[in-house]
Protein backbone atom coordinates (compact mmCIF):
# COMPACT_ATOMS: atom_id res chain seq x y z
CA UNK A 1 0.00 0.00 0.00
CA UNK A 2 3.07 2.78 0.67
CA UNK A 3 4.50 1.67 -2.34
CA UNK A 4 0.77 2.55 -4.84
CA UNK A 5 0.43 5.66 -2.45
CA UNK A 6 4.59 6.82 -3.18
CA UNK A 7 4.06 6.18 -6.97
CA UNK A 8 0.78 8.30 -7.11
CA UNK A 9 1.68 10.73 -5.08
CA UNK A 10 5.19 11.28 -6.88
CA UNK A 11 3.64 11.14 -10.39
CA UNK A 12 0.85 13.40 -8.87
CA UNK A 13 3.51 16.05 -8.04
CA UNK A 14 5.46 15.69 -11.45
CA UNK A 15 1.49 16.78 -13.12
CA UNK A 16 1.62 19.80 -10.58
CA UNK A 17 4.97 20.80 -11.79
CA UNK A 18 4.33 21.01 -15.23
CA UNK A 19 1.21 22.87 -14.51
CA UNK A 20 2.96 25.34 -12.87
CA UNK A 21 6.19 25.64 -14.88
CA UNK A 22 3.35 25.84 -17.59
CA UNK A 23 1.39 28.68 -15.71
CA UNK A 24 4.67 30.56 -15.29
CA UNK A 25 6.54 30.09 -18.78
CA UNK A 26 4.23 29.87 -21.22
CA UNK A 27 4.12 33.05 -23.71
CA UNK A 28 0.19 34.43 -23.09
CA UNK A 29 -3.16 33.79 -21.35
CA UNK A 30 -4.47 30.96 -24.38
CA UNK A 31 -1.56 29.00 -23.87
CA UNK A 32 -1.18 29.06 -19.92
CA UNK A 33 -4.91 27.97 -19.56
CA UNK A 34 -3.20 24.71 -21.05
CA UNK A 35 -1.22 24.07 -18.52
CA UNK A 36 -3.95 24.97 -15.89
CA UNK A 37 -6.53 23.19 -17.80
CA UNK A 38 -4.83 19.34 -18.07
CA UNK A 39 -1.89 19.06 -16.47
CA UNK A 40 -3.08 20.62 -12.88
CA UNK A 41 -6.34 18.60 -13.39
CA UNK A 42 -4.50 15.07 -13.94
CA UNK A 43 -2.28 16.06 -11.09
CA UNK A 44 -4.92 16.44 -8.54
CA UNK A 45 -7.05 12.98 -9.49
CA UNK A 46 -3.30 11.51 -8.56
CA UNK A 47 -2.70 13.20 -5.69
CA UNK A 48 -6.56 12.22 -4.65
CA UNK A 49 -6.40 8.63 -5.65
CA UNK A 50 -3.05 8.83 -3.54
CA UNK A 51 -5.30 10.03 -0.52
CA UNK A 52 -8.23 7.43 -1.31
CA UNK A 53 -5.91 4.64 -1.38
CA UNK A 54 -4.43 5.26 2.01
CA UNK A 55 -7.59 5.90 3.70
CA UNK A 56 -9.17 2.56 2.39
CA UNK A 57 -12.61 1.79 2.13
CA UNK A 58 -14.66 4.56 4.45
CA UNK A 59 -17.22 7.56 3.83
CA UNK A 60 -14.21 9.38 4.09
CA UNK A 61 -12.34 7.73 1.01
CA UNK A 62 -16.04 8.38 -0.90
CA UNK A 63 -16.13 12.23 0.28
CA UNK A 64 -12.41 12.33 -1.53
CA UNK A 65 -14.10 10.82 -4.72
CA UNK A 66 -16.68 13.40 -4.54
CA UNK A 67 -13.82 16.05 -3.86
CA UNK A 68 -11.88 14.22 -7.42
CA UNK A 69 -15.15 13.78 -10.02
CA UNK A 70 -15.97 17.95 -8.72
CA UNK A 71 -12.67 19.08 -9.30
CA UNK A 72 -12.73 17.19 -13.01
CA UNK A 73 -15.95 18.53 -13.72
CA UNK A 74 -14.71 22.41 -12.22
CA UNK A 75 -11.12 22.65 -13.43
CA UNK A 76 -11.85 22.71 -17.05
CA UNK A 77 -14.93 24.45 -17.12
CA UNK A 78 -13.67 27.72 -14.52
CA UNK A 79 -10.56 27.76 -17.26
CA UNK A 80 -12.87 27.60 -20.18
CA UNK A 81 -15.06 30.38 -18.64
CA UNK A 82 -12.13 32.74 -18.45
CA UNK A 83 -10.56 31.70 -21.64
CA UNK A 84 -14.33 32.94 -23.58
CA UNK A 85 -14.83 35.60 -21.38
CA UNK A 86 -10.98 36.63 -22.56
CA UNK A 87 -12.31 35.85 -26.17
CA UNK A 88 -15.47 37.54 -26.60
CA UNK A 89 -13.00 40.55 -25.23
CA UNK A 90 -11.02 40.36 -28.68
CA UNK A 91 -7.64 39.41 -26.85
CA UNK A 92 -5.05 38.66 -29.23
CA UNK A 93 -3.89 35.58 -29.19
CA UNK A 94 -0.09 35.39 -29.02
CA UNK A 95 2.20 34.23 -32.34
CA UNK A 96 5.67 34.25 -33.19
CA UNK A 97 6.93 37.71 -34.50
CA UNK A 98 8.81 37.11 -37.78
CA UNK A 99 12.02 37.36 -37.00
CA UNK A 100 12.04 35.16 -33.19
CA UNK A 101 13.29 31.95 -33.38
CA UNK A 102 11.46 28.98 -31.66
CA UNK B 1 10.25 6.57 6.01
CA UNK B 2 6.68 6.08 6.50
CA UNK B 3 3.16 6.89 4.39
CA UNK B 4 2.46 10.08 6.41
CA UNK B 5 6.35 11.55 5.87
CA UNK B 6 5.22 10.99 2.17
CA UNK B 7 2.28 12.60 2.28
CA UNK B 8 3.67 15.76 4.51
CA UNK B 9 6.41 15.92 1.61
CA UNK B 10 4.30 16.05 -1.30
CA UNK B 11 2.45 18.78 0.87
CA UNK B 12 5.41 20.81 1.45
CA UNK B 13 6.30 21.00 -2.22
CA UNK B 14 2.72 21.65 -3.14
CA UNK B 15 3.15 24.58 -1.18
CA UNK B 16 6.26 25.74 -3.22
CA UNK B 17 4.19 25.24 -5.93
CA UNK B 18 1.80 27.49 -4.94
CA UNK B 19 4.12 30.45 -5.44
CA UNK B 20 4.30 30.11 -8.89
CA UNK B 21 0.02 31.06 -9.03
CA UNK B 22 0.89 33.93 -6.49
CA UNK B 23 3.35 34.93 -9.17
CA UNK B 24 0.51 34.96 -11.62
CA UNK B 25 -1.80 36.45 -9.51
CA UNK B 26 0.68 39.39 -8.76
CA UNK B 27 2.42 40.03 -12.31
CA UNK B 28 -0.85 39.63 -14.39
CA UNK B 29 0.00 40.88 -16.93
CA UNK B 30 -4.11 41.03 -18.11
CA UNK B 31 -6.73 40.71 -15.53
CA UNK B 32 -7.95 37.42 -17.10
CA UNK B 33 -3.99 36.00 -15.99
CA UNK B 34 -5.56 36.80 -12.43
CA UNK B 35 -8.63 35.27 -12.24
CA UNK B 36 -7.13 32.23 -13.72
CA UNK B 37 -4.03 32.16 -11.24
CA UNK B 38 -6.48 32.47 -8.14
CA UNK B 39 -8.54 29.25 -10.12
CA UNK B 40 -5.31 27.53 -9.93
CA UNK B 41 -4.39 28.73 -6.71
CA UNK B 42 -7.47 27.50 -5.06
CA UNK B 43 -7.46 24.02 -6.88
CA UNK B 44 -3.79 23.38 -5.47
CA UNK B 45 -4.96 24.74 -1.71
CA UNK B 46 -7.82 22.14 -1.65
CA UNK B 47 -5.15 19.52 -2.17
CA UNK B 48 -3.33 20.59 0.51
CA UNK B 49 -5.83 20.52 2.77
CA UNK B 50 -6.66 17.21 2.03
CA UNK B 51 -2.95 16.44 2.28
CA UNK B 52 -2.75 17.84 5.87
CA UNK B 53 -5.65 16.44 7.02
CA UNK B 54 -3.88 13.17 6.27
CA UNK B 55 -0.67 13.82 8.24
CA UNK B 56 -2.66 15.64 11.02
CA UNK B 57 -5.00 12.03 10.88
CA UNK B 58 -7.91 13.92 10.91
CA UNK B 59 -8.79 13.86 7.09
CA UNK B 60 -13.34 13.19 7.68
CA UNK B 61 -12.79 16.58 9.29
CA UNK B 62 -10.56 18.49 6.44
CA UNK B 63 -12.21 16.97 3.66
CA UNK B 64 -15.34 18.97 4.39
CA UNK B 65 -13.33 21.98 4.83
CA UNK B 66 -11.49 21.12 1.04
CA UNK B 67 -14.99 20.22 -0.20
CA UNK B 68 -16.54 23.37 0.77
CA UNK B 69 -13.25 25.13 -0.32
CA UNK B 70 -13.08 23.82 -3.67
CA UNK B 71 -17.07 24.93 -4.02
CA UNK B 72 -15.67 28.43 -3.14
CA UNK B 73 -13.07 28.61 -5.73
CA UNK B 74 -15.21 27.33 -8.46
CA UNK B 75 -17.66 30.11 -7.75
CA UNK B 76 -15.56 32.89 -7.13
CA UNK B 77 -13.88 32.31 -10.50
CA UNK B 78 -17.21 31.58 -12.82
CA UNK B 79 -18.28 35.02 -11.29
CA UNK B 80 -15.03 37.14 -11.78
CA UNK B 81 -14.84 35.50 -15.66
CA UNK B 82 -18.47 36.40 -15.48
CA UNK B 83 -18.28 39.98 -14.45
CA UNK B 84 -15.08 41.03 -16.40
CA UNK B 85 -17.02 39.86 -19.70
CA UNK B 86 -19.74 41.93 -19.32
CA UNK B 87 -17.93 45.45 -17.95
CA UNK B 88 -15.21 44.83 -20.56
CA UNK B 89 -11.96 45.59 -18.18
CA UNK B 90 -9.16 44.90 -20.25
CA UNK B 91 -6.72 45.12 -16.91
Amino acid sequence: MTAAVAVLLATGFFFHAVAALGVLRLPDFYTRLHAVGKAETLGVLLTLAAVAAWTGPSLTAVKVGLVAVFLLVANPTSTHAVGRAALRLGMEPWRREPGESS
Amino acid sequence: MSAIDLFLAAALGLLALVLVYVYRIAVGPTVFDRILGLSGFGTQTTIVLLLIGVVYERLDMFVDISLGYALLSFVGSLAAARYFERTGARR
